[in-house]
This record gives C-alpha cells, sequence and structure tokens, in this order.
C-alpha cells in the first residue's frame, strides 16, 4: 500500500493529509476531515448518496480516489448554507417540498442539484430532473425532490424574466 | 376526536415544514457510521460463498499476521455467550441459529468468522485470508426444492417452517365447485431485497459488567434495548442504545440480527468498541430477504358476481435463518375485512431453504391485495361485468358495518367503498374506455388499474411488544417546549407531527416545542416504527399528556390571577384570561413559579410543569384506501409508462398531509419496483444473483409519476382519530399497477403473472411467448 501526500481545500479550508492510494475521496473526506455529511451508500457508484462538488462539477466520491483531488477545490453538504445559517436555495426548495424522508440519499440530490445551479447557470426542469437519474432515494418516491426542482426552475426563470 | 381549542393555533392537518430536514439538509444528521469512538475498532465478516454444507476446515493464522488486525472470532469464540436469540415478537426462534456459523452453512452470506482490525479495509484483506473449506452439499433453494429436498436443519423432519390452517375440506370444496361462477389464480411472488439507502450498522461498547451503550440502525431504540436485555439477560436499565438518524428500515431493522448482535456480543468479550457497517454488496445478497412466495387463491361466484366461498393455499420461502419463522397467517387474516366472504379457508406454511433468511418488510401480508384484486379483476372479466361492479358488489360499505370477517376480526369504521366512490368521482373511466379502445386502433395499449384494501395498523395490547407509547411533555422554566418520546423516525418525521400535536393541544408555537426521541433513555418503551403505529398511538398519547399539562397551566393561572380556570385559555404560547387582555401572561412566568416558587401553586397542584400520559389504543385501527393508476405499454419495446395515477385513502385525522402523502407515495414507488423492477434471483447452486444496484433495478426518478391524492379523513376511534399510514402504499400499489398492465395487454390474452413485469417479459407477452418460466 502507498501513501501519498495531497494538498486540497474542502469547504474553503485547506488542507494537507497523507492518504492510502486506494482511499475514495467519499471515505477521506468523512474519516479524514470529518465531513460526515457525505454519505456512502452503494460505493459503486450507482446511488448518488455521496456526490460532493469537485471543481465546479457533482462527482461521486466513491468512484474517485482521494489522491485524484490533490489541488482540487471540493465542497460537501457542510459547505453549501451561508455562514449564517440561511439555507442554500437547493436546500430551501427540498425543505419546502418534503423532498427528503429519512435524509441519507439527500446531500447526494441537494450536490447535484446546487452544481447544476451555481453561479449564473439556470437549469431548467429536464436538465435538473435528468441529473436525477443518478440518485437513488428509496423513501419519497421522488415526489418532493420533483416539486424542489420545479420550484428551483420556477425561480430561475423569474430571475431571467 | 379533534376539538377546535378556543384561541389556540390549528397545526394539526398542516403542512408543517419539518423539524428532522434543518440538520439532515446541511449534513448534521448523525447515522450509525458517523459515529467514532475512541480506542473503537472495525469488523468484517467472512461469508459462506457456497449454500450448504460442512465447514471441513478454517485457518485464521494469515489473516492474524496482517499489521493491523486484532482478532478474529469464530463461533468457537461465542461459544460461551450465553444468547437467548429472539423474534421480533420476544418468542423463540425454531431454527438452531447462532452467532456465525457453527460447523455447517445454510445460505450463501452465512457469517463464518469476524475479523477486528485498526479499519474496515484491513479488515476486509485480513477476511479474504481466512482459508477455509467447505464440504458442498446439494442446496434446497426455491419453495418446489423445499417440498422435497432433504431438511435444510438437521434433525427436523421437512422443511416445514411452520404450519397453519388446513387443506381444504369436502363441504368448501362442494361450495367452490357448484357455484356460477369459480375463478382461481395462482402467483409467484419474487424475492426483495429491502435496500434501505443506509445499510445496516453498529457500534457497541462495553462500559462496565453489565453496561452497554449501543448505536445501531433500527426502528426503536427501545425495542433495541429490551431485545439485547432479554437476548443477554441483561437489566434494560443497563443497555443504552442511541439511533439518532436512520436511513430507512422498512421492517429490516426491527431488531439486531446475527451480525449485529456479533459486534454487540463482540464489545462484551474483546472489551474494546466495535463498528461494523455493512456495505451494499452484503446488504443486498446478506440481509434479511422478502417476499419470495406462491400462493394459489379459489373464489366462487354467484351469477351476479357475489362472493360466495374462497380457498387459499399459500407458501413462504423463510430461508435458512428466519428472523422468526413465519407462514404468513396474516395473508389470510388481512385479506377479507374489506369484503364480504361468507366462507373462507386457508392453508399456510413457511418452508426453510438454502437462501438468505426471511426478514421484514412494509406490509409483511401484501400478498392478500395482490392476490385478491388480480383474481377480482379475472373474474369480473369472466362473468362478464366491470371490475368496478365487481368490487361494488363485495366492498363493505358503511351500512354493512359491523361486519365480522372470516377470521374472527370485526370492523365498524372502515370505508373502502366510500374511498372507491371517491376515487371514481375524480376519474373519468368511461372517457378513459374510449380513449383506451382508440388507442388500440393505433396499435397503442392503454390500461386502467383499480385497487381496494384496508390496512390494519397501530395494532396494540395483544401481542408484545405491539403496545402503547408513552409522552412525556414538559414546559421548562424558559416556556418552551420539550416532549420525550419512545417514537423514532427512520424518514417518519416523528419529531415533526408530534410536535404538531403538542403545540396544537398545549397552545404553543410550534417553534418552541421540541420533541427528543432516538435514545433508550428518553421516554419510555415503545417499538417504535413497526405496523403503521407511530402517529396513532404516540399521537395519541401527546395529544393526551398535552391536554393534562394545558390543563394544569390554567389551574395555576387561576389561582395567581384570581380567575375561573374556564375564562383561561393558553395561545400563542401565552395565558390569556377571558374578559381582561391586559392579564395575559408568558407560559415562561408560570412556569417560573410552577418550578421556583411552588409555595404559589394552589393546594394540592405539585411542583414543576410536566406530564406524562401512556395510552393504550384499541388493538387495532383500520386504514382504507382505494387507488387507480393507468398505464401505457410501448408495443415496441414492452416499457411500462405510468401515466396517472390516484390516491383515496381514508386515514383519519391527518396530523400532516406532507408527511402522510410522503408515506404514501414512499410505499408506492416500493411497489412500483416490486412489480416492474426488483428481483432477487437465485441460481440453482443457491447463489444470490443482484449483488449490486446494477443488478437490483431501484426504482428511480423517471420510473414513478406524479401522484395525486384524496384524503377522506374519517376520524377513528383514537385519541385524535388518526389511523397508520405507513404500510399501505407497499401493499396497494403492486395490484393497482399490476391490473393495470393486465388490462392494457387484455388484446394478447390471459396473462401470467409472473414478477416482476420487466420490459423483455411483456414483449413475451406481446410477442406470443410463454412467460411462466421467463427468467428475463
Amino acid at each position: 500500500m502507498s501513501e501519498h501526500r495531497i494538498e486540497l481545500t474542502v469547504n474553503g479550508r485547506r488542507h494537507q493529509a497523507l492518504v492510502d492510494a486506494r482511499t475514495s475521496l467519499g471515505e477521506f473526506l468523512r474519516e479524514g476531515l470529518g465531513y460526515t455529511g457525505t454519505h456512502l451508500a452503494c460505493e459503486h457508484g450507482v446511488c448518488g448518496a455521496c456526490t460532493v462538488i469537485v471543481d465546479g462539477r457533482a462527482m461521486r466520491s466513491c468512484l474517485m480516489l482521494a489522491v485524484q483531488a490533490e489541488g482540487c477545490e471540493v465542497t460537501t453538504v457542510e459547505g453549501l448554507a451561508a455562514a449564517d445559517g440561511t439555507l442554500h436555495p437547493v436546500q430551501q426548495a427540498m425543505r419546502d417540498n418534503f423532498g427528503l424522508q429519512c435524509g441519507f440519499c439527500t446531500p447526494g440530490v441537494v450536490m447535484t442539484l446546487a452544481a447544476l445551479s451555481a453561479g449564473d447557470a439556470k437549469p431548467g426542469t429536464g436538465e435538473m430532473e435528468a441529473a436525477m437519474s443518478g440518485h437513488i432515494c428509496r423513501c419519497t418516491g421522488y415526489q418532493g425532490i420533483r416539486r424542489a426542482i420545479r420550484q428551483l426552475a420556477g425561480a430561475s426563470q423569474g430571475e431571467t424574466a | 376526536m379533534n376539538v377546535q381549542i378556543p384561541g389556540a393555533h390549528r397545526y394539526v392537518g398542516e403542512r408543517t415544514p419539518r423539524k428532522e430536514d434543518a440538520r439532515l439538509l446541511t449534513g448534521r444528521g448523525q447515522f450509525v457510521d458517523d459515529v467514532r469512538l475512541p480506542g473503537m475498532l472495525h469488523c468484517a465478516f467472512l461469508r459462506s460463498p457456497v449454500a450448504r454444507g460442512r465447514i471441513a476446515s478454517m485457518d485464521t493464522a494469515a489473516a492474524l499476521e496482517i499489521p493491523g488486525v486484532h482478532g478474529v472470532y469464530t463461533q468457537a469464540d461465542f461459544a460461551n455467550v450465553q444468547l437467548n436469540v429472539m423474534n421480533f415478537f420476544f418468542g423463540p426462534i425454531e431454527a438452531p441459529v447462532t452467532i456465525l456459523a457453527d460447523g455447517r452453512v445454510a445460505c450463501v452470506g452465512d457469517p463464518i468468522a469476524m475479523v477486528i482490525a485498526e479499519s474496515r479495509a484491513i479488515a476486509e484483506d485480513a477476511a479474504t485470508l481466512i482459508d477455509i473449506e467447505i464440504d458442498e452439499e446439494e442446496p434446497v433453494v426455491s419453495l418446489a426444492d423445499a417440498r422435497s429436498g432433504p431438511p435444510v436443519h438437521p434433525g427436523r423432519e421437512n422443511n416445514i417452517s411452520q404450519e397453519m390452517g388446513e387443506e381444504i375440506g369436502e363441504e368448501l370444496q362442494a361450495l367452490l365447485d357448484g357455484a356460477a361462477h369459480k375463478v382461481t389464480r395462482s402467483f409467484r411472488h419474487q424475492r426483495i431485497a429491502q435496500s434501505p439507502m443506509e445499510t445496516r450498522g453498529c457500534v457497541a461498547t462495553c462500559d462496565g459488567a453489565e453496561e452497554m451503550t449501543i448505536w445501531i440502525g433500527c426502528q426503536s431504540p427501545h425495542l433495541v434495548a429490551r431485545w439485547v436485555s432479554l437476548a443477554f439477560d441483561l437489566p434494560e436499565t443497563a443497555i443504552r442504545v442511541f439511533a439518532k438518524d436512520v436511513g430507512g428500515g422498512f421492517g429490516l431493522k426491527n431488531f439486531p440480527w446475527r451480525e449485529e448482535i456479533a459486534i454487540i456480543a463482540g464489545a462484551r468479550l474483546f472489551g474494546r468498541p466495535l463498528k461494523w457497517i455493512e456495505d451494499r454488496f452484503e446488504s443486498l445478497t446478506a440481509s434479511s430477504h422478502a417476499r419470495e412466495q406462491e400462493a394459489t387463491l379459489t373464489i366462487a361466484f354467484d351469477e351476479g358476481g357475489k362472493i360466495v366461498a374462497g380457498y387459499c393455499d399459500y407458501s413462504s420461502n423463510n430461508g435458512a435463518w428466519p428472523m422468526g419463522e413465519d407462514c404468513n397467517a396474516a395473508v389470510h387474516m388481512f385479506m377479507w375485512p374489506a369484503y364480504r366472504m361468507p366462507v373462507y379457508g386457508f392453508i399456510s406454511r413457511g418452508w426453510y431453504s438454502n437462501t438468505m433468511g426471511l426478514g421484514g418488510y412494509r406490509g409483511p401480508w401484501a400478498m392478500e391485495s395482490l392476490i385478491r384484486e388480480t383474481l377480482l379483476d379475472d373474474a369480473a372479466r369472466e362473468i362478464g361485468i366491470d371490475p368496478i361492479e365487481i368490487r361494488r358488489k363485495n366492498l363493505v360499505y358503511k351500512p354493512d358495518q359491523p361486519h365480522t370477517t372470516t377470521f374472527g376480526i370485526e370492523v365498524d369504521d372502515i370505508s373502502p367503498g366510500e374511498c372507491l366512490e371517491k376515487l371514481l368521482e375524480n376519474l373519468d373511466v368511461a372517457a378513459f374506455r374510449k380513449e383506451q379502445a382508440q388507442a388500440r386502433e393505433q396499435g397503442r395499449y392503454l390500461g386502467l388499474g383499480i385497487a381496494t384494501y384496508v390496512e390494519p395498523t397501530a395494532a396494540a395490547g395483544q401481542m408484545a411488544p405491539m403496545t402503547g407509547e408513552l409522552a412525556t411533555v414538559r414546559i421548562e422554566p424558559t416556556g418552551k417546549v420539550t416532549a420525550t418520546l419512545g417514537t423514532h423516525s427512520q424518514g417518519h418525521g416523528t419529531a415533526t407531527t408530534m410536535a404538531q400535536v403538542i403545540a396544537e393541544r398545549l397552545g404553543v408555537p410550534y417553534e418552541d416545542v421540541t420533541v427528543f426521541e432516538g435514545d433508550s433513555a428518553l421516554g419510555g418503551f415503545g417499538p417504535g416504527a413497526a405496523g403503521s403505529r407511530q402517529a396513532v398511538i404516540a399521537g395519541g398519547a401527546s395529544w393526551t399528556a398535552s391536554e393534562m399539562l394545558a390543563d394544569k397551566v390554567k389551574q395555576i393561572a387561576a389561582h395567581l390571577y384570581n380567575a375561573n380556570p374556564d375564562a383561561i385559555t393558553i395561545a400563542d404560547g401565552k395565558v390569556h384570561i377571558e374578559g381582561a387582555p391586559e392579564m395575559s401572561r408568558s407560559l415562561r412566568e408560570i412556569a417560573e413559579v410552577a418550578y421556583g416558587e411552588p409555595a404559589r401553586l394552589p393546594e394540592g397542584v405539585g411542583p414543576g410543569l410536566e406530564a406524562q400520559y401512556r395510552y393504550q389504543p384499541p388493538p387495532f385501527t383500520f386504514t382504507s384506501a382505494a387507488h387507480a393508476c393507468i398505464v401505457e405499454i410501448d408495443p415496441d419495446t414492452g416499457f411500462v409508462k405510468i401515466r396517472r395515477w390516484l390516491s383515496s385513502e381514508d386515514c383519519g385525522t391527518v396530523i400532516n398531509p406532507g408527511v402522510v402523502e410522503g408515506q404514501i407515495a414512499g410505499g408506492l414507488a416500493q411497489g412500483i419496483g416490486q412489480v416492474l423492477l426488483e428481483d432477487m434471483p437465485y441460481d440453482a447452486r443457491g447463489n444470490p444473483l443482484a449483488a449490486t444496484f446494477k443488478d437490483y433495478l431501484m426504482p428511480t426518478f423517471s420510473d414513478i409519476p406524479d401522484f395525486e391524492y384524496i384524503h377522506a379523513n374519517t376520524p377513528s376511534k383514537t385519541t385524535g382519530g388518526m389511523r397508520g399510514v405507513g404500510e399501505g402504499g407497499a401493499i396497494i400499489g403492486p395490484p393497482t399497477l399490476v391490473n393495470a398492465i393486465v388490462d392494457a395487454l387484455r388484446p394478447f390474452g390471459d396473462i401470467e403473472i409472473n414478477l416482476p413485469f420487466t420490459p423483455a417479459k411483456i414483449l413475451d407477452v406481446i410477442e406470443g411467448r410463454d412467460i411462466s418460466g421467463s427468467g428475463h
């Protein structure tokens, strides 16, 4: 087993660490840095629960090794809400619409939608719904997630109008 | 009954945002894998690669040599652990279940050894280095194998794990044979993996001779504490169980099973905190499974379509190590409360096999609705009446009650017929039939499925551990309200719904109420989420405890402010005196007196501001529903598109429509998964064939339509009038969708129902191939 020194930024804070080559980014975020909001649910890239944002793109942290995140900027669900606790619009839309029940798949769903709507992006319902094909939720039947997506799309349409 | 409290804000019935969401959306939940203790070690299991055989030899030396490995336990190490493995009802399990395999393996995935190491990765590495030889034997896999094959458990006469009922008698046979119409449906239900998004997991630490602290993915910390206390013969008070957040349970996590027991027993033996987190491969192949069953139901009808009699032969595959032997007699118990069935007989058997054991799953008896509702559609076609008419002729409507089933279950406040009528007010069946006929002319296949049922919820007082619930509600010296409850949420949102009840009945803002649960030291015993019971029973307990507390506040306020107790109301967290608005006082002021200056309290009123009440509801509370769905089947791809789905349900008082609809939707999604996608097949050697989420197809975003809800809200006889709603969607979903698919495929003749209805099987139907033995 080889150990590697990596340096990366997580939720705006710089970190240095020694990691095993085989350690996934998800496991490193959880075990190495304590960002336990990232949930590992299938560890084979199907369910999407472990999704984080790496350099602006939604990534499955179970399919990415920690060493591959060298020099990257990572955002986890802990880094999404404002410092004063104000929820990110995606988090708020999920809350407004009963988009979660047990909450285990939720961080991944939230990160995918947040990545799509980052910056000036104004994703439509179709784009956001298509992105949900990479997430499995066992509790909600996706009803609240769909309503949250409509709310988010409506809000962004409102802004562009 | 939900009587409005004068002046108080109404929370019951509101779509109040969930209390749980703030932490779960920001990554601040605490699931079992988030728990880390000083000195904690990680465990992994070596599991049997074969379905049946004798362990000839085992060598752990190479595993123990890996740096970071602290130990390897086999059953020999647990031989002196005093352990009484019980089922959910705290009753005995007949199969000779041990923590780890004891000389023999009886299914693929049987845990053989447990490695204890510095990390999960090292434990897994070491487990692969355990050298094991198993003398493999011919396995018993299917129900057919179980009937004819050698006993799974040596020393038993056969593979029958449990049997109830009797073979059909001459009299009943004559009734069936002599009727105008006799319709039979045989049905095999595939095996399901419950698949909560959070797999099972456990952290256990020994804090003294008897004391233990356990974090576990479960459905009730109280039930786990009692189960561990009884199983290990330890004082219940010595067992502290935490489960702050749990990522779905669905019946699988009712009580600790072999791996969790191994962690608890192992922590006691090894003397350091141990953790085990199941991976998805284990979750799919080595967590208890559900639903593999076969049934043949025959129903006789008179000329006009009224039911005359019925008989059902039912079998359930219990696997090798069921979490309790089960012939699922509940299938027969709950098949007929919603219908007028004069004579019914059954035989029900559970069978051992060399497959993973049977566990709980949402609506374990759901086969009753699936086979009854699909058979009713068959019968309607045979008799030549509409599927809606055959239900109208046989359903129990309100004027038909009280109604007692052949099983002796009395119902006097169900509304399946009324739910059906309400459903039909929202669905233009005639217009659909017209559209369907036109579509068929164009080579498009539309289908409509309708199903009705009643769901027994909130069972209490007939069998341990299904019992009442305790609520303790307190106005703290700050004037804020806290409640400790035995409820548990694996997504149910009980901290929200209970806070709504308390806020309304006490007269305080919802924001001022905090519910604490998820800790066996809080509240009192209750089995948590099991049998759709929490809103009904804990809701009733919270309801009464809050009103008791409100009465105490009024008594104190009347004394302090020289008013008549009847003139006092509590609203928005303040005490108001009728006709004297200037005299309104905060609850904090009352609380400060109650806690700090008890001498100022009226005579006979004790200090403090808290109330405790244990609610014992009626033995059963029934929820009724009728559902409809419309599908379109693509004849080129065999793909089923669900175009519309209506739920017309009567779950009494709805505390929070968002939560109720969430329960219905989640159950329906699981039902849709069962009909279209999910399957845990075994090959003839007893190998489970769905080991990842690429093989075990979970319903995804695009598989589930928007659901439409119609709420009837007939209050039940419980305090508050709630009825349970946790399992119904998973019960009614499958027959509703199957009936729609069969209706769509009607032009292709009679269709064998062989779940799941994959696109390949549907193409077989469309292209005229036999699907009975289809392995697609």
